[in-house]
């Protein structure tokens, strides 16, 4: 099995098998970052753009030290220093990236689908790191990896979302790539913040988290973007947490043994509780980790076959 | 004088009843005679037979012969965004897409809420436009919605309607006041139906297509409020009511029972609304974004009833033209519209072929239709004294849509290397030939 | 295709238990050794080694496996990616002696790619590679320092090593068009 595809754009479009080619491959990169020197020389004079339309400190870092694992030159371009500023359309900074022969442009931004059309316009490859409400690949592919080495399987496993699955590109990752790979998921969300027709990607819909957890083997909270409400979905972030926050006696109802996941920055108070997330069984920082390991590994898998 | 003679068309003029071999004889701009057999040199009218060098014969064998398309709805973006269109390049398209008369819009820059604007726009199209060019003017000051536009002096300069169209009037104390004020000099109200509170930020269909790809809904609701709001106001006012492409099941229904109670309401469907659904936007397809975006399978459905039925009175395009510049982007940040002029009647011809509507009918909507809602009194027949304006067309020719081919100004289209079956071959419009396929 | 067994299940045996006899002769017994596999036969060559020394010397000595994908020279000139396999040395190299265990040494460059893995955790005192088959050919000035058999070989043919652990049967074939 071989990753043959120029871009990573969504989970939508990979298969199973190749899915489970990237966690493979992410899980002997693990390796590489525990070495004392965090640093193997395979993309020696490979350039990796991390090209970033949004504020995202954790993406991009994570992004940034895999590629600097694997040797590769990594250059960040954010929004607010480049010529995006100045009015440049996404077509002509790609034209523009491009004449500097990059290997790889990991792109952010808060446009669904700019991935795609950046992959248009452009012969290198290309990583999706977030695009609107659309995806986010490598954040479902870090989840399927901690909950694989976690729980030892997906196959399977009952996993529940909250949060804002209307604008989640996290949550529609994660209900792809779950749902490839064996398991049964679940969308908590109020009405507000359910998208349409969601169910047809193969998920459950369910309006309360006490419906959702009392089988969940795994229960991912999704961060409450405030940010992104032109108007308030819900009355006030008091009653949110109250109803849809994850606590102790929410928790009260699952099953012993879940296991917590949320993709970050935590709103602690917000929608999990301070001592869940720093609960034995929260993986936030698990993720965190095998962010850098799954990233390693799509640069290898999209860059160490050669370029014809 | 110019003289020109079809023969042996299928003539196809709903309004006289006319449907059958006939040769339709064209004198000084006007139809002169509409026979079963007409020689050539025959002394038909008192100018005589002239020199018979004099006279064009086309030969229709085979072909349809009907009265002048008219597009109700089209964009020619002058003055203001000449570099998306203009009216010489939109005009050129309307005849290349069989349309001898079109209406265009007022969101130009300056907008059209004066009669200056008015009378800029029918200048340039006596000098440059192939068609004729019925602007529709502004219902408020600038598309504002704040308040009326000098309504009585468009009319005088030649609007032959009023539409805010592009921006939909949420002020609804002013759309009562705009259908009560229009209704004085008898013009048409054409109202773009879309509640902004709801389709907010809302890029294309809401629905599974939308979800999948983590674009913003616009619900069928927004547009369906609307419609039923405008039907109140009509019926309060007394108002001529054209509702603008419509694109919902719940639409067609409000306006089928707003007929049916009697209320003076009309209504248009695009062909893109009724040919394409939501799914075309897969892959982030900027040319199948538009407003009111494509919708779903049962609405599409609901739309050919509604042309079937009569619900619905008008095929009219929004030829929208964009820059690509203005589509080559992201998709929410990518403007609405495509053009349509040079795709319609292919595009309707469809619904002739699937037995959704028949030809006669098909050209009524083009023609007849669009010209009594308008009040062009002298168009949308074959009547003898009537405008020379007429469509030839071959149902049988074949071609592939190639944008770069197109005439318009713009590329906009999500049918670029469509097949089609059908085109007009021949525009003639005030007796003169002005498109030859 | 044509086929030719070179070595069975007890030719493999007494190379191995040759060679656990010469490091231990050359390095005078086996003390502070570490054993690295570079898989993924020659990790389970490896441990066959470990064993055979710890019955002639009584040493258990730490064995790990090396994997030198990484490192190797021809990353992205490959049509495909080659296939991550398992990087695992189980205690710190330095001033140890490493011995590099592979089966078949061909051109020499995954063995100067698995030199440069290993230097990269630490500083050993020395490196020295046994390798079970030396098929000549080799394209990097490296020699190993304990051989199970020298196979003279064309470019033409493949030479296969075939391990009980994951091939259910101990031989070594060479194959020819």
């Amino acid at each position: 099995m071989r990753l043959k595809r120029k871009d990573i754009l969504t989970i939508e479009d990979l298969a199973k098998d190749e899915i489970e080619l990237i966690l493979s491959t992410a899980q002997s990169f693990k390796e590489v970052s525990e070495r004392e020197i965090k640093k193997v020389p395979t993309l020696r004079g490979r350039t990796i753009i991390n090209l970033f339309y949004e504020a995202s400190t954790r993406t991009r870092t994570s992004f940034e030290i895999a590629a600097k694992r694997m040797s590769a030159d990594a250059i960040n371009i954010s929004a607010s220093s480049s010529s995006v500023a100045k009015g440049e359309t996404l077509k002509d900074t790609a034209k523009n990236l491009e004449a500097m022969n990059p290997d790889c442009i990991v792109l952010r931004h808060p446009s669904s689908g700019a991935p795609q059309v950046l992959a248009g316009f452009i012969k290198c490859s290309v990583i999706n790191a977030g695009d609107g409400s659309h995806e986010h690949p490598s954040q479902a592919l870090l989840d399927l990896l901690t909950v694989k080495e976690k729980l030892g399987r997906i196959d399977g496993l009952k996993i529940v979302i909250v949060g804002d699955i209307s604008h989640s590109r996290v949550a529609r990752s994660n209900i792809y790539g779950f749902t490839k790979l064996g398991a049964e998921v679940s969308v908590v969300a109020p009405p507000t913040m359910m998208p349409s027709g969601i169910a047809s990607m193969g998920c459950n819909v369910k309006n309360r988290i006490e419906d959702a957890i009392t089988d969940a083997d795994v229960i991912m909270m999704l961060r409450i973007q405030l940010e992104r409400h032109k108007v308030p979905l819900f009355p006030t972030v008091r009653e949110y947490s109250r109803l849809f926050g994850l606590d102790r006696k929410k928790l009260g109802k699952a099953k012993k043994d879940i296991v917590i996941l949320h993709p970050g920055p935590i709103n602690r108070g917000v929608e999990i509780a301070s001592d869940i997330a720093d609960a034995p069984y929260s993986l936030i920082l698990d993720q965190v980790k095998n962010g850098v390991a799954v990233r390693m590994a799509l640069f290898y898998l999209l860059l160490g076959g050669s370029r014809e | 004088m110019n003289r020109i003679l079809i023969k042996g068309g299928r003539v196809i003029d709903p309004v006289s009843g006319i449907d059958g071999l006939f040769d339709v004889y064209v004198f000084g701009g006007k139809i002169a005679a509409v026979k079963p057999s007409i020689p050539p040199g025959s002394p038909l009218e008192k100018g005589g037979v002239g020199d018979l060098d004099d006279w064009t014969i086309i030969d229709a064998t085979g072909l349809i012969v009907c009265p002048g398309f008219i597009d109700m709805h089209t964009h020619l973006r002058e003055p203001g965004y000449e570099y998306k269109e203009t009216i010489k390049t939109g005009a050129m398209a309307a005849a290349a897409g069989g349309f001898t008369s079109i209406a265009c819009m007022a969101n130009t820059n300056p907008v059209n809420d004066n009669a200056s604007v008015t009378r800029y726009i029918l200048k340039k199209a006596v000098e440059e436009g192939v068609v004729n060019v019925f602007p529709v003017g502004a219902i408020s000051k600038g598309l504002k919605g704040e308040t009326l536009a000098e309504i009585g002096d468009l009319k005088e300069a030649g609007c032959v309607a009023v539409s805010d169209d592009g921006r939909p009037m949420m002020n609804t104390g002013l759309m009562r006041l705009a259908m009560e004020y229009a209704g004085l000099f008898n013009l048409l109200v054409i109202s773009h139906c879309e509640d902004m509170a709801i389709s907010a930020e809302g890029v294309m269909n809401e629905g599974f297509t939308a979800t999948r790809l983590g674009l913003k809904g616009i619900p069928n609701a927004a547009e369906d409020i609307m419609v039923a709001r405008d039907i109140a106001l009509a019926e309060l006012t007394g108002a001529k009511l054209h509702i603008a492409h419509v694109s919902t099941k719940g639409s067609v229904e409000l306006i089928r029972r707003a007929k049916d109670n009697g209320i003076r309401i009309s209504a248009e469907v695009t062909p893109h609304h009724f040919t394409l659904k939501d799914e075309a936007v897969i892959g982030y397809n900027t040319n199948a974004k538009m407003n009111p975006p494509l919708r779903s399978q049962s609405d599409v459905d609901a739309l050919k009833q509604g042309l079937k039925d009569g619900t619905i009175d008008v095929i009219a395009t929004d030829h929208a033209p964009q820059d690509i510049v203005e589509k080559e982007i992201e998709f929410d940040k990518a403007a609405n519209g495509i053009i349509g002029l040079e795709t319609a009647l292919s595009l309707s011809l469809m619904l002739v072929s699937d037995n959704i509507i028949t030809l006669p009918d098909l050209v009524k909507k083009l023609s007849a239709n669009p010209a009594k809602l308008l009040g062009l009194d002298n168009k949308g027949a074959l009547k003898v004294g009537a405008d020379a304006d007429v469509t030839i067309i071959d149902l049988n020719k074949e071609w592939i849509v190639d944008s770069r081919e197109l005439k318009s100004k713009s590329r906009n289209t999500p049918f670029d290397g469509w097949r089609m079956k059908g085109r007009a071959v021949k525009t003639i419009v005030g007796g003169k030939v002005v498109y030859e396929g | 295709m044509n086929t030719k067994n070179i070595m069975d299940a007890k030719g493999i045996e007494r190379a191995l238990t040759r060679i656990a006899h010469e490091i231990i002769e050359k390095n005078k017994g086996a003390e502070g050794m570490v054993i690295l596999g570079i898989p993924t036969r020659g990790a389970y060559i490896a441990k066959r080694l470990k064993d055979i020394l710890k019955s002639i010397e009584g040493v258990d000595l730490p064995v790990g496996a090396v994997d030198a994908t990484l490192y190797r020279d021809d990353i992205g000139m490959k049509q495909e990616q080659p296939i991550l396999k398992e990087t695992d040395i189980p205690v710190s190299i330095d001033n140890r002696k490493i011995i590099i265990v592979d089966d078949v040494l061909f051109t020499g460059r995954t063995i100067r790619a698995a030199m440069n893995v290993i230097m990269d955790f630490g500083r050993p005192s020395s490196i020295q590679l046994a390798v079970l088959i030396d098929r000549g050919h080799k394209e990097l000035p490296i020699r190993p320092d304990y051989i199970g058999k020298n196979v003279p070989t064309s470019m033409q043919e493949e030479v296969r090593v075939h391990l009980q652990e994951i091939d259910g049967i101990d031989e070594v074939v060479v194959e020819a068009e």
